[in-house]
């Protein structure tokens, strides 16, 4: 099916194609629409799952933790408070090795309360254990909602996954979009057969109590398995590509970066407008391109080395922060280059759309021209002065 | 003999009234039952990595969640087509049901789901060493409401769970006692027989807690219900349904036992404020048995 889609209704009709048994959600805006419109087909009887209405976030993940455990497919989506909400229980899902998506409508923290994109809420809860994956566009919302349930579900991950779409930009907007067909996804995703399961034919516990003796080992298997899935990412686009026609590269996407002189590294929509810029600088003759990071949990250090190595001098663009320290992504994208030989000159940060502040071909281009040789740390982008000038006398 | 739903060998302390309610709790119920267990005592003394002392499948996630997590299993039971066959059980301690859980258990009452949620009511936080809860008595001496010379102790009655429960209107509301444990079972299998979903409240001694010799868990749970201080009581369909009926004893015979309540037992007035507590119980449920 091809045709112009909200976002959120492309996910929500890519979800009934992946066929989960339990959905369960909260409402928070901008995920609504998503979880509306699942709730319209449950009841029309065009997704045969069961629907559960809670009264929390933290009670929405954990009937889906409940569901998966039981061996059955699950899903649910999420924005801003609801995620920090839920994050409690994110930490038990990925600790417990169960394989559920979630979708994060990505959304700015209060106070003060805002409801527009940013992505401090997906940012805050990179430490969970969960893979997380940003979309750019729609069509990518769509196709790694698929990839996700693929990847959680492999035998040799068994882990959560978080599809993160941009706020309004993505769950609001309207893109001419390709839904695959059943017959696709069935093709790629196979009917789900867990690995372990509560059925009192095999009583087994879950959750138990390890201790000094055993909670390392825990935790160094997780590390070690998010490893193996850098590797299984790329192999599973691939396949993707096979059956769906669409290339994706799985990690990172270069765009424009061979020759590059300037790079700006970025994750999400503001990636196309990016791409903009990149092509209207590249028209004039100037060297620059984008480094689009699509998985950051793992963190595809490797690659991000490799396709950076050899530019002189990089921008990353961070859409959160980790307020009183560095900018989170750029800190790591610093730390990719420590102690290596082979590096860029220089490394600079910039923070800019907090709270759904619109970042336009113009903010990319002072960005771009900021890139001089003196670096930058977490430097701000669009500030209004006339906002800063009042201070209380104290 | 078939292989134990709850196996001995796990780490409770001498006289847990915990651990004895929820083997019995699950002896009960039978081997087709799934149980999802909040964090707290229960979970720590019977899931002690790399031991179970469960024979059924068991699944711990967090100190608030089982509730939801259960109405999870439920779910998926009903989408493949299973719930008729297995029963769901949520449990937990009294601060994971009353205080930190009843959002959670207050959702899946308001949703319907066909689980059966046990609280085991040793009326404080015992796994993090005996903090008050919402089900703490009147008066009683805790880490967090500790006797002073400003503090008689815990400041309210206990939280009306039950009620609570039955505000909700579903099937099957019920207490059930470690010093009554046929009575435990028979309850226990009576809500399995009913849809929907019920919530029974199991009082359990904690002689570490409440400060009793381990040998007289089941003695102080029947001074509890025999003072007319924890009355067992059963309600199907938001109708009292059963009350056991006692001959009321003295409060002090039950507070006289526990170093908890020691601070009280030399005070009149203080004794008296206790056996308000009882007389109303025994008036509002008609406890007393007419000669
Ligand atoms: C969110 C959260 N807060 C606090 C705790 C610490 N905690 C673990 S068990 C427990 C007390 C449990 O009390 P109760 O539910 O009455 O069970 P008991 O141990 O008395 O059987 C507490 C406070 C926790 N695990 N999670
Ligand atoms: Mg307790």
């Amino acid at each position: 099916m091809k045709g112009f889609l909200e976002g959120s209704r492309a996910v929500a009709e890519v979800i009934k194609l992946v066929k989960p048994g339990v959905i369960s959600a909260y409402p928070i805006t901008p995920q609504t629409h998503i979880v509306e419109e699942l709730a319209r087909m449950v009841a029309n009887g065009e997704l045969p799952a069961q629907f559960i209405n809670v009264e929390s976030e933290h009670s929405a993940v954990s009937v889906c933790l409940g569901a998966v455990a039981t061996g059955v497919r699950a899903y649910t989506a999420t924005s801003s408070q609801g995620l920090i909400y839920m994050s409690e229980v994110l930490f038990n899902i990925a600790g417990m090795r169960l394989p559920l998506v979630l979708t994060c409508a990505n959304r700015a923290l209060s106070a003060p309360i805002n409801i527009w994109n940013d992505h401090q809420d997906s940012i805050s809860v990179r430490d969970t254990g969960w893979i997380q994956l940003y979309a750019e566009d729609i069509q990518e919302v769509v196709d790694l909602q698929i990839i996700a349930y693929r990847l959680a579900e492999d035998k040799a991950l068994m882990l959560p996954v978080m599809v993160c779409m941009d706020g309004f930009i993505l769950t609001h907007g309207i893109e001419n979009v390709d839904i695959p067909n059943q017959e696709q996804v069935d093709r790629f995703l196979p009917f789900y057969k867990p690995l372990y399961k509560l059925d009192p034919d095999e009583p087994l516990t879950m959750g138990l109590l390890a201790d000094p003796d055993y909670y390392l080992e825990t935790r160094f298997a997780l590390q070690e398995t998010l490893k193996e899935a850098l590797s299984l990412i790329p192999k599973i686009t691939q396949e993707f590509a096979k059956v769906f026609s669409r290339q994706y590269p799985g990690l990172i996407e270069e765009y424009k970066t061979k020759d590059a002189e300037r790079v700006i590294v970025a994750m999400g929509s503001v990636c196309s407008t990016i791409k903009e810029v990149v092509d209207e600088l590249r028209a004039k003759g100037k060297k620059v391109g984008l480094l689009k990071i699509i998985t950051f949990r793992p963190f595809p250090a490797k690659e991000i080395y490799d396709a950076l190595k050899n530019v002189p001098k990089v921008a990353v663009l961070d859409r959160a922060l980790s307020l009183g320290s560095f900018a989170p992504l750029a800190a790591e994208i610093r730390a990719v280059f420590f102690g290596k030989n082979k590096k860029p000159k220089l490394i600079s940060s910039f923070i800019a759309g907090l709270g759904g502040r619109d970042i336009t071909v113009d903010s990319i281009k002072e960005i771009f021209r900021l890139l001089t040789t003196k670096e930058k740390t977490a430097e701000f982008i669009d500030l209004k002065p006339e906002l800063l000038k009042e201070k209380i006398d104290v | 003999m078939s292989k134990p739903l709850f196996f001995p060998g796990h780490t409770a302390c001498a006289g847990c009234g915990q651990s004895l309610a929820a083997r019995l709790v699950i002896e009960a119920a039978g081997p087709n039952t799934i149980v999802v267990n909040n964090t707290g005592c229960l979970e720590v003394f019977s899931t002690y990595y790399p031991l179970t002392a469960w024979g059924v499948p068991f699944v711990h996630s967090l100190f608030e969640n089982a509730a939801a997590v259960a109405s999870g299993v439920e779910a998926a039971l009903t989408y493949l087509g299973k719930k008729d066959k297995v029963n769901v059980i949520a449990q937990g301690g009294d601060g994971g049901t009353a205080d930190i859980g009843l959002q959670a258990l207050s959702g899946m009452w308001e949703r319907g789901h066909d689980v059966l949620y046990v609280c085991y009511d040793n009326e404080a936080y015992m796994n993090t060493g005996v903090q008050r809860s919402g089900l703490t008595p009147f008066n009683s001496d805790t880490t967090t409401s500790p006797v002073g010379t400003q503090s008689m102790g815990n400041l309210r009655p206990k939280k009306p769970m039950p009620e609570i429960a039955v505000a909700h209107a579903i099937s099957y509301v019920a207490t059930a006692s470690v010093g009554f444990l046929q009575d435990l079972q028979r309850k226990i299998k009576k809500a399995f027989s009913l849809k929907g979903p019920k919530y029974i409240q199991v009082h359990a001694p904690c002689p570490l807690g409440w400060r009793h010799e381990p040998r007289q868990t089941i003695e102080v749970g029947r001074l509890a219900v025999e003072t007319g201080l924890y009355p067992l009581i059963e309600y199907e369909f938001g109708k009292l349904t059963g009350v056991r009926k006692i001959q009321p004893k003295p409060v002090e015979e039950y507070l006289r036992l526990q170093g908890r309540f020691r601070h009280l037992l030399n005070n009149p007035q203080a004794i008296k404020q206790i056996q308000e507590i009882a007389d109303n119980n025994i008036d509002r449920y008609g406890l007393k048995i007419q000669l």
